[in-house]
């Protein structure tokens, strides 16, 4: 029973950072029906900068570990939304017009081209992140859990309350509600379009960082090649739920996160020893697999009939 | 310019000599290119242009699913993986199997067309990035699967890969040796070059011919739009799923040459990153037209191994090695895709039906297509 | 429309054939008293640290040679190291290769992985050019009957039974774990070190695994821990070998931790920082530290490209017996020095090297290392060969 709940709280801690990268997937699409690969890379920078500054200020500042934490953090968020702006700017906007597989190259190439630069700025090395969270465990029903997990999944839920607020209680929401609807009728609406997608891909930025500095901090070193796969699950996570789905992409990271954690725990057993944790991702996909051939946009996606 | 150029050729060729001329000027360099290769730059290069012309054949393959069909496929790969292995299986050690390149290579390209089936059939539902992201965990599925099947039973070999596996035999001629003929040395990357061209016309040709078929045409009815398509009596099941068999195949031949090629074949050859790189070489070339694609295929094989000289190019120019040339040679190949992306949205060469599009000057049908291609749908 | 097309063909094909051409300025032929070898390791990429580092032992090994002076048949030659990235891809490896042959070099060090090394082998060995790797480990690369393979590092098998045995004999511990990172060398090592944990008596408790771009291994951790092992044995690299150990002791479990040369480096310390403390690693080779010229050696390289990461001593060896072996030989041609390079008896910073039939080292030695406070602390060093 203990070795289920571990894996349960497992499964939620890596899926509430899922969610948040899902998150930035879910938004571009809703809006541009653009998948952007290179999301994975703008997690990554959120690392690498809160890393960088976190290293900066322990070695020349006498401030409280904590309230650094707090800049680096902030730094990591703001640089990230900058990043998200420019991406868009410079790769994505000038295609606005142009084949849909166009822009899926311009995101590889600018995946590609941020981990190169952040390769040339922090080296090859791979950057284990200060111990300045003093690391608390609990047990809870037999299972482990840190202080570190309890922050990761409060703050994910804190996250996702706020953007839900914002996406339904606020201007800006609407606002982006509409444009996702629909661009044209918007900017007669007198929304302007360009203002909003910059708007949500800063906000996508913004939940990156967050999510990178999870991940640096909780499972390990940051590294320039470290955003591609997360940014791949995340996608998968992204579609699983229900692609331009804001409710798709929060449950749709939980549950790859579950369904990592317990496949990888539990496929030996389901198969009688004959798949092991090796076949975990495959489990993932498989799962993936079935539910799209069954609920073809996804978990949360709407049911539309064909060309409505 | 190259308009230009263009209409100055559109003018040449009227003249039926020019034509000629031009396809034979064209063969004696295809013939020749190892050879002038190999003296100027060296036989690793001829190495490389025996890879571009593998790439050549997927990116044809893939082609036929992404550019005619119009379906996204990001597992592309897994299918020359197919073809790969099972070439590997017959041919090595392994099991102690020995069969010919004759009887393995339609068997690849039949098990990679089956493969393409399994693929398709419970997919043909989903559109667009649904699409995607399912092709993409196939490809991954079957990498896993083969870096593991070599417990409880020994398969693939798992992550050590498979070694010693025979070299491409034809006719008695071994493609593993160096031939002596009127006093040339042919080496065995040219003797590949040869045979790697000749699938690689074969592929061209069946292509060609299936662009204008009555396949063909379904294949963009149904990319164009999918419920017309039916309605004009097409079994868009069946049609696609002919797409994916057949896109497939070509990625199993090509697969199985490589295995005959490298001797050596293990699961790392296959990531999905190679998958990425197939399609940026078709939408990068020009998607749905056979030059571009291949164009595209040349470019992204060749352009990498281009940047190696990077750092020569740093010593003449600077007088010494600023920048260690191995950590840039990515950077400048992303910021290529991305700046002729930017400056060419539908590829270097586009189809001339795509291009019409774009020269028409009618946003209308541009956005039509631009809705078309894969279906969206809230 | 397909003669426009064919026309547009033919206009590329030109314009490639003159950057083919205008490339050709590049190559440059090689002087008679220069000896040319070729380093071919990742450059690029996740593992490009590991392979900067046998570039550099090479390197290293060439410059201290130039200054030394070395006499081939009588005449002074310059050695010249010409680098290579394979980007630890089978295919690229291939092509490099075959690069180096066109520049014409004696002699090869590399390449870093074995997935790399295997088919470039065949490429050298078409060539009758010698290749000794620095640290492929798989036994697949030296068993394919080629004479021109060879290794200065153990291989799996030797390593994974000192290892196997260590873990049940010496530490008493009779349920293992073992995890890999299914990477030809991960997957290859703990394969052996299973079989030898059988052999010693000891049992298997839970075997799991995971990727080498992977992240999060708190699943199969708990799985291990539902399975009561005693100690965990890893067979990978460091940048999932550290944060492994850190989240094994976040999930409260308590078991050894195994591990080989793959964390055996200086970055397993920085990343595993004080939950690393009591891992076990073994090393291939005698300690440096006790080695003859190894102390300098160690100096020598700290100085000039910072701290060793792990293969460097072996890359600088093997340029050495490479070296070597030419001067026995009187020449410097790969036909003339190949079976001088079969009879080596060279005293090594890793230790004695000198082949078997197949190209693997005779003499194996493992050294067993344990992380005391962010140091790696020499424990003992154990024989690998056959009984």
């Amino acid at each position: 029973m203990d070795i289920f709940v571990q894996q349960l709280i497992n499964g939620l801690v890596l899926g509430s950072i899922y969610a948040l990268i899902a998150l930035g997937y879910t938004m571009v699409y809703g809006i541009l029906e653009l998948i952007n690969f290179a999301h994975g890379e703008v997690t990554m920078f959120g690392a690498m900068i809160c890393l960088a500054i976190l290293n900066a200020l322990l070695l020349h500042s006498g401030l409280p570990p904590l309230l650094i934490l707090g800049i680096g953090l902030v730094g990591a968020i703001g640089f990230c939304m900058v990043l998200g702006y420019a991406l868009e700017r410079i790769a994505y906007r000038p295609l606005r017009h142009a084949p849909r597989l166009a822009p899926l190259i311009t995101a590889i190439g600018m995946s590609i081209v941020l981990q190169n630069v952040a390769m040339l700025i922090w080296g090859k090395k791979f950057l284990s992140f200060p111990d300045i969270i003093p690391i608390q465990r609990f047990t809870i029903a037999g299972a482990n859990i840190t202080n570190l997990q309890i922050v990761i999944i409060l703050l994910a839920i804190l996250i996702m309350i706020c953007l839900w607020l914002l996406i339904h209680r606020t201007r800006l929401g609407r606002a982006m509600r509409a444009t996702a609807q629909s661009p044209e009728l918007a900017s007669l609406m007198g929304i302007n379009p360009n203002t909003i997608i910059s708007a949500t891909f800063m906000i996508g930025g913004a939940l990156g960082a967050v999510a990178g500095v999870m991940v640096n901090a909780y499972y390990g070193p940051a590294h320039y090649t470290m955003g591609f796969m997360l940014g791949l699950k995340a996608f998968t996570a992204a579609v699983l739920g229900g692609i331009g789905n804001i409710t798709g992409a929060m449950f749709g990271g939980l549950l790859l996160g579950l369904i990592e954690s317990f496949g990888a725990g539990y496929i030996g057993q389901l198969t009688g020893g004959f798949m092991g944790s090796n076949y975990q991702h495959v489990f993932a996909f498989f799962v993936l697999i079935l539910i799209l051939v069954f609920r073809p946009s996804g978990l949360f996606g709407e049911r539309v009939g064909e060309r409505a | 310019m190259i308009a230009k150029l263009q209409s100055k050729w559109q003018h040449a060729k009227q003249d039926r000599r020019v034509v000629y001329a031009t396809w034979i000027v064209l063969a004696l360099l295809l013939l020749l290119l190892p050879f002038v290769t190999g003296m100027t730059l060296g036989r690793g290069w001829v190495r490389i242009i025996d890879f571009a012309l593998l790439y050549i054949m997927l990116a044809l393959g893939l082609n036929i699913v992404v550019g005619y069909a119009g379906l996204l496929d990001l597992g592309y790969i897994a299918f020359y993986a197919v073809g790969a292995y099972l070439y590997a299986l017959l041919a090595s050690p392994q099991f102690g199997l020995h069969w010919p390149v004759w009887a393995i290579l339609p068997l690849g390209a039949l098990t990679a067309g089956l493969f393409g089936v399994l693929l398709g059939a419970p997919t043909l539902k989903l559109r667009g990035d649904y699409l995607a992201i399912v092709t993409l965990g196939f490809g991954e599925i079957v990498r896993i699967f083969l870096t593991n099947l070599n417990a409880p039973y020994n398969i693939t070999n798992g992550p050590q890969g498979i070694s010693r596996i025979d070299p491409i035999v034809i006719a008695g001629v071994d493609l593993h040796r160096t031939y002596h003929l009127f006093g040339l040395s042919i080496p065995s990357t040219y003797l590949y070059y040869y045979l790697f061209l000749s699938f690689c016309l074969a592929i061209i040709f069946v292509c060609v011919r299936l662009q204008d078929s009555r396949i063909g045409r379904a294949w963009v009815a149904i990319r164009e739009d999918e419920i017309a398509a039916s309605a004009m009596g097409i079994n868009t099941r069946n049609i696609k799923l002919l797409a994916f068999a057949m896109g497939a195949s070509f990625g199993g031949i090509s697969g199985g040459l490589f295995a005959g090629f490298q001797g050596f074949i293990s699961p790392e050859s296959f990531t999905l990153f190679e998958s990425i790189i197939v399609v940026c070489m078709i939408v990068l070339g020009g998607m749905g037209n056979i030059t571009g694609v291949i164009l595209g295929a040349i470019l992204l094989t060749v352009f990498p191994e281009a940047l190696r000289y990077l750092g020569e190019l740093q010593r003449l120019v600077f007088g010494q090695i600023l920048v260690d040339p191995n950590d840039l040679r990515l950077l400048i190949f992303g910021l290529a895709l991305v700046l002729i992306m930017i400056f060419r949205p539908s590829g270097l060469l586009p189809s001339v039906r795509r291009e019409r599009e774009f020269a028409a000057d009618n946003s209308s049908v541009l956005e039509q297509e631009q809705e078309s291609l894969y279906d969206q749908q809230r | 429309m397909k003669a426009v097309a064919l026309g547009r063909g033919t206009q590329i094909f030109g314009l490639i054939t003159v950057v083919l051409l205008a490339l050709n300025g590049c190559q440059q032929k090689s002087a008679s008293n220069v000896v040319r070898i070729g380093s071919v390791a990742p450059l690029t990429g996740a593992q490009s640290h590991y392979g900067k580092d046998n570039d550099n032992g090479a390197r290293l090994a060439v410059d201290e040679l130039n200054a030394k002076g070395v006499i081939i048949g009588g005449k002074k030659v310059t050695i010249e190291l010409i680098s290579e990235d394979d980007q630890a891809d089978p295919r690229t490896a291939t092509i490099v290769a075959q690069k180096l042959i066109d520049k014409q070099v004696k002699g090869v060090i590399g390449h870093l992985n074995s997935g790399t090394s295997i088919p470039a082998s065949k490429i050298y060995h078409d060539a009758g050019i010698p290749q000794i790797s620095p640290s492929a480990t798989a036994i697949a690369y030296t068993a394919q009957g080629f004479n021109s393979t060879f290794r200065v590092m153990t291989n799996d098998r030797q390593q994974g039974k000192v290892l196997g045995e260590y873990a049940v004999k010496k530490l008493g511990n009779k349920a293992v774990a073992i995890i890999d990172d299914r990477t030809a060398y991960g997957q290859g090592l703990a394969d052996e070190v299973a079989k030898a944990v059988e052999a010693a008596g000891g049992k298997i408790a839970s075997r799991q695994y995971t990727t080498d771009s992977a992240t999060d291994f708190t699943a199969i951790l708990t799985a291990i821990k539902g399975a009561n092992a005693d100690v965990v044995f890893y067979g990978g690299m460091d940048p999932q070998g550290a944060p492994l150990v850190k989240q094994m002791r976040n999930l409260g479990l308590h078991a050894n931790y195994l591990g080989a040369d793959g964390i055996k480096t200086l970055e397993y310390l920085t990343l595993a920082g004080k939950d690393g403390d009591a891992t076990i690693a073994s090393m291939p080779g005698l300690p440096l530290e006790k080695m003859p010229g190894g102390k300098e050696f160690n100096a020598k390289f700290t100085a000039k490209y910072g701290p060793i990461q792990v293969y460097a001593p072996y890359a600088y060896d093997a340029v050495n017996v490479l070296i070597d072996a030419m001067v026995r030989a009187g020449s410097s041609d790969p036909a003339k020095y190949l079976p001088e390079l079969h009879k080596t008896q060279f005293k090594g910073v890793t230790g004695d090297i000198s082949f078997d039939d197949n190209g693997d080292v005779k003499a194996v030695a493992i050294t067993l290392y344990k992380d005391v406070n962010g140091q790696w602390e020499l424990l003992e060093t154990l024989s690998g060969n056959a009984p």
